[in-house]
This record gives C-alpha cells, structure tokens and sequence, in this order.
C-alpha cells in the first residue's frame, strides 16, 4: 500500500495537494494511506524549506508547489513498481 | 536516454512558438490601448474630455486592461525566472557566506523567491538549522514579503519603471540593513528551543534531480499566472475605479496638508496605519496613485505599502511559533523603522 504524506500547517495550497493528490490516485485505483502532517517540527524533519511537500513511501517528491495530477500519479506508479 | 531526450528538445517548439506568438499579440495590443480607450470613452459614448465622469472613465477604461494586460505579462515572466531558483539551492548558496555578503545574497534571493507566509516557519527553521546566523535569515524574511511581484508590477504599470526599480532596490537594502541590525542584537535566545533541536532526516528527493523541459517550465509559469491573476484581477478593478473617482472628482492637493511632503509626521504615522492592514498590494497602489496626484507624497505613500504588505499580523501570528514575543517586537519594530527611514529618503530625493 502506498503511504502518501502532505506536509503543511494547512494553509490553502496545503489543501489543495491533498484534494490534487486524493483526486490522482483515486481515478488510477491506486490504493494508499494518506496522512497530513501539520507539526512545524516533524515537517522540517522532512528537509524540506517551503510548504506544501508530498512525501510518498517516506520520499520527498515535491516541496513549495502543487504538483500535476498526472506527476504524482507518475510517482505513485514508479513506487508501486519499485517493489 | 538518447532518444527521450532528442524527443523533449523536440517537443519544446510548439511551446516556445505559443508562447511567441502570445507575446507578439501582447505587444501590439498594450501599444493601442490610449486611442482604443480614447475612443470608446469620446468618440462612442460621446463625453467631454474636460468632464470630472469621461475623465474618471477614460482612466478606468485605459488603466484596467493595461494593468491587466501588464500583471499577465510580467507574472509569467518572472515566475518562468522562478521556476529555476528554489529554496534549498538559495541555502545552499547562503550557507557559505558570512555576514554581509550573505544578507545581501539572502536578500536578493528573497525578492526573487516567491513568498508565501504558510511557508516562513520551515524556511526560517531550515535557515537555522544549516547554522546561518539568525541575522542572515531575516534579511531573506524581511525582503522576501516586502518585494511582491504583483506590487513591483502595479508600480511599473502607474508610475513608471523608475518608482518600480525604486521599490525593488529600497525592499533589498531594508532587508540587508534590517538583518545586520538584527544579527548584532544577539538574539538567539528569544527563539523557540525546539528550532535548534529538531534534527533532520537524511531523505532522499528523487525528482527534483530531473531537469524540467522548456515546456513544463512554460506550463507552470502559465499555471501559477492564472493562479496569481485569478487572485487579484478583483482588487485590480476595484482598487481603479477607487482611483478613477479620485481622479476625476477629488480636487487638486486635497491631500497636501496631511500626505505632503511638508508634513514630517505623515511617514510614520502611513507606516504605523499600515501594519494592522492587511491587503494585497493590488488594490492599494491604484488608490495610492490617485492620492498622489492629489498632493501625497511619494515615499510616504511607497511607506505605507510597504509596511501593509511586510508586517502583518497573520505573518507574526505563524512567526510565533518560532520566534518569542520579544523578538517578534524587535523584528517590527526595526522592519517599520527602516521604512520609515525609506519613506523619509524617498520623500528628500524624488
């Protein structure tokens, strides 16, 4: 199962990954565990310097942008095939 | 490997021939816009040039699509730029200067970095971490809310390119000498305890390695146009015809007296007015402009902008989490200080 993590404190562009990020996997059937992690402490643990960042299987993909639907897809679909 | 990347230099023509083309149109358009307006507001609806209404009109009419036209250029435009610059590259280019070089890096990198307040606690926590000095830090903080690229565009729209260069060089310096003055207050101790704790994982990003094409830099750079203009293009309009019935209606130097340059006390007194509001500089500089034709003066209208859009209380409230009260006081009290102090210049030399 993919684990998708979207780090933020949850201002509007945090949201919206998430909303971008549900709607990407759900139409690919893509099965996963999404957490939203909002803790300033455990979201700079990521390495990261600017919200919103997409973590998937504990790999930053993305930090300071939203991503296309089709990226994280993309992702998503290279992660399953890693393993 | 050969062949993809043969396909994405290939791939790149149509967009870069798009993207021409746009820019043509642009320019023949934003070149007619005074005789289009001219004559809708003249010639079609038949006012008198003279009249307090055509005047105001014939502003609106002439200034929404300009500025319009200019947002859409200039945002794409610099947010192409930006899709080269991130902010982990910027820190890594900080971390090896020491004070001076680096708070004038950190504070040109923060003009040209989009800023959004959401992210200023992982930045300044990330700054802190790779061990850059605090005063550093806040040279980036402190000019990269000041330099608003919707700001920087509205000036260039309605005062010219020479006001815009203006505010673009007052943001860095006041973020340079901000953060110096900051750096050697020593006040590493009023930050939050946990920021030095936090220690980070060493993760891998996989993505960021690949290079993006012209294409998607292109498609981002339209993707985030959209995004900024379909944010203000409301406050564009209102904020001009504010300014259009200024314009036409109020009297010459109503605004003398208290927004002169004779009266000292206007810079603070715009600086201190500005710091609870928060607006976007979209809807103020329209009405700034129009004041100024009215007898504001310069630097203290440029004063009162940015101190609205560099010290808001949203941002203090997410800086909170940070920094202790204390030294979120100092850090206000020396941004408004050195705007202050910018209002005053800009007022003696212009």
């Amino acid at each position: 199962m993919l684990q998708v993590k979207v780090l933020g404190s949850g201002c509007a562009n945090c949201k919206r990954l998430e909303t971008e990020t549900r709607g990407a996997l759900d139409a690919e059937g893509i099965a996963y565990t999404l957490e939203k992690v909002t803790d300033y402490a455990d979201i700079v643990a990521y390495g990261i310097l600017s919200t919103p960042g997409l973590v998937m299987n504990e790999q930053v993909k993305s930090a300071g942008r939203i991503p296309k639907r089709q990226q994280i897809v993309e992702w998503a679909t290279q992660l399953k095939a890693g393993k | 490997m050969h062949l993809s990347r043969f396909m994405t230099v290939h791939e790149d023509r149509p967009a870069f021939v798009i993207v021409g083309i746009l820019a043509v149109v642009w320019v023949v358009v934003y070149n007619n816009l005074q005789p289009i307006a001219d004559w809708l507001t003249y010639s079609l609806l038949g006012l008198n040039p003279d009249s307090p209404i055509g005047e105001a009109l014939n502003f609106f009419v002439y200034d929404v699509p300009k500025l319009l036209l200019l947002l859409s250029g200039m945002i794409f435009f610099i947010t192409l730029l930006q899709t080269f610059i991130d902010t982990e590259k910027v820190r890594a280019l900080v971390e090896r200067r020491g004070e001076g070089i680096g708070n004038v890096m950190a504070s040109l990198f923060g003009a040209i970095t989009p800023f959004c307040s959401c992210s200023s606690v992982p930045l300044f926590i990330g700054f802190v971490q790779a061990g850059i000095p605090l005063g550093i830090t806040f040279s980036f903080l402190i000019t990269s809310p000041i330099m608003n690229e919707v700001a920087f565009v509205m000036l260039l729209g309605l005062f010219g390119w020479e006001v815009a260069l203006l505010y673009l060089a007052s943001g860095i310096i006041i973020g340079v000498i901000a953060g110096l003055v900051l750096g050697r207050l020593k006040l590493e101790r009023y930050v939050e305890p946990f920021v030095y704790q936090i220690r980070a994982k060493r993760v891998q990003t996989g993505v960021e390695a690949d290079k993006p094409t012209w294409a998607e830099r292109f498609g981002q750079a339209a993707d985030s146009t959209r995004e900024v203009v379909g944010k203000v293009w409301l406050f564009v309009i209102i904020g001009i015809g504010i300014g259009a019935f200024i314009h036409g209606f109020v009297p010459e130097d109503a605004l003398t007296g208290i927004m002169g340059e004779d009266a000292w006390w206007s810079v603070p007194a715009a600086v201190l007015l500005g710091i609870p509001l928060y607006s976007n500089a979209a809807g103020v500089i329209p009405i700034i402009n129009a004041l100024l034709g009215k007898g504001a003066a310069l630097g203290t209208a440029l004063a009162f902008m940015m101190a609205v859009v560099a010290l808001s209380l949203p941002e203090m409230i997410i800086l909170r989490k940070v920094l202790k009260p204390r030294l979120i006081a100092i850090f206000v009290a020396v941004v408004a200080a050195s705007i202050i102090a910018t209002g005053f210049l800009f007022n003696l030399v212009v």
